[in-house]
């Protein structure tokens, strides 16, 4: 925040009035590092080439974990009810839904991503075991349901419950971690824009994902993502599912606050 | 097999038209090892036909060097509508297949 002083009457209010005002402001929000304005999915980082891919219906390889994805929406195997049984027409019920996580979970006391929400319908309301993390299905069903939210723009919920996660999260973004000793801030909130090799630092927002990185060669979360740069800065990785990974992707959601969701995503 | 097939709504008689299909495949190249050491037996898909109402306007012979998911186009001609079938196999043996309707107007 910054007060500008004006010449002759115009700074008229106290300082501690102003202290008080801006006390109250980051009480109830935090500051974001970030103009929303000056916000840019990951994807304007990449080359034309990966651009192209992403746009293109066809050529994105990530639809096809969508169409995976859309058959077992529809599919029963058994006795149990499938998806659309509940929950009908994705187009309609799921449109907004991937926007709104990860989110506070009351009953587990946990933030839930959406996989984990997937597969906690599974346990609970379908009778199904869990489906294995990262597996082609569970990316499948979590990719379609993300899917019916391209375009909407990220708006999650922290409530009194959900703040002491989010507060974590927010100390692990500024921790410095790993043998390289770096935070994920220094390279995505104070250092995006410039290159690491031949590689542009993006501002780490997670709206692509789940998506397919050309890299792997393969479908991923964005826990997956997330290991990939533990990893980078040589830092032990938590575990796929942890808390650690799903409060991180809150507060990344809330730092990506505005951007649209564009899974299923084409990253380099 | 996840495969997806697109072709367009209609096709003028005579005239060149795109095909375009993805396969969801691992494209596994015979190359890499496992964390054990042990190497990862190739698997790709190896032969991939396209048939027009049983005759064949199209295939491929893919190896270790395509990516993962391939993705292919390719323009053929229709005299008149009929169905598009596409039928592949991997070094493993698993078939795949996928039809589509291709309507012809003059």
């Amino acid at each position: 925040m910054t007060v500008r002083r004006e010449a002759g009457g115009g700074r008229r209010v106290p300082l501690a009035a102003l202290l008080v005002v801006a006390f109250h402001a980051s009480a109830a929000e935090p500051q974001r590092a970030i103009a929303p304005s000056a916000l840019r999915s990951g994807v304007s980082f990449a080359g034309a080439d990966v651009r192209a891919m992403q746009a293109d219906e066809f050529a994105n390889p990530g639809m096809l974990w969508v169409e995976r994805g859309a058959k077992l929406w529809r599919a029963s195997s058994g006795p149990e009810k499938s998806c659309s049984a509940c929950h009908g027409d994705a187009a309609a019920s799921m449109k907004g839904v991937a926007a709104r996580y990860p989110a506070w979970d009351a009953a587990g006391k946990r933030v839930l991503t959406l996989d984990a929400r997937i597969n906690a319908c599974r346990v609970g309301q379908q009778s199904l075991p869990a489906l294995a993390l990262e597996s082609d299905d569970l990316l499948g069903l979590s990719a379609y349901v993300a899917a019916q939210s391209r375009g909407v723009p990220v708006k999650i919920t922290i409530d009194e419950r959900a703040a002491p996660a989010f507060e974590r999260a927010r100390a692990l973004y500024y921790r410095r971690i790993g043998q390289f000793n770096l935070s994920c801030a220094q390279c995505h909130e104070q250092s995006w824009g410039k290159r690491i090799y031949r590689e542009t630092v993006s501002q780490g927002h997670g709206t692509g994902y789940p998506g397919y990185r050309l890299d792997w060669q393969a479908f991923g979360s964005l826990e997956r993502r997330l290991r990939a740069c533990y990893s980078g800065v040589r830092a032990e990785m938590p575990d796929y599912g942890s808390a650690e990974l799903a409060e991180l992707q809150l507060y990344l959601a809330w730092r990506a606050e505005g951007l649209p969701v564009e899974a299923p995503g084409v990253r380099r | 097999m996840t495969a997806r097939v697109l072709v367009p709504k209609e096709v003028k008689r005579g005239a060149p038209f795109p095909v375009r299909i993805a396969i969801q495949h691992v494209m596994e190249t015979g190359f890499r090892y496992d964390l054990f050491g042990k190497p990862i037996p190739k698997n790709v898909v190896n032969t991939l036909v396209c048939r027009y109402d049983g005759v064949e306007v199209f295939r491929a012979e893919m190896g270790s060097g395509i990516a993962a998911n391939p993705y292919l186009q390719f323009y053929t001609v229709a005299g008149k509508s009929g169905e598009l079938e596409f039928s592949w196999v991997d070094d493993a043996g698993v078939e795949g297949s996928e039809r589509v309707m291709v309507t012809v107007v003059p």
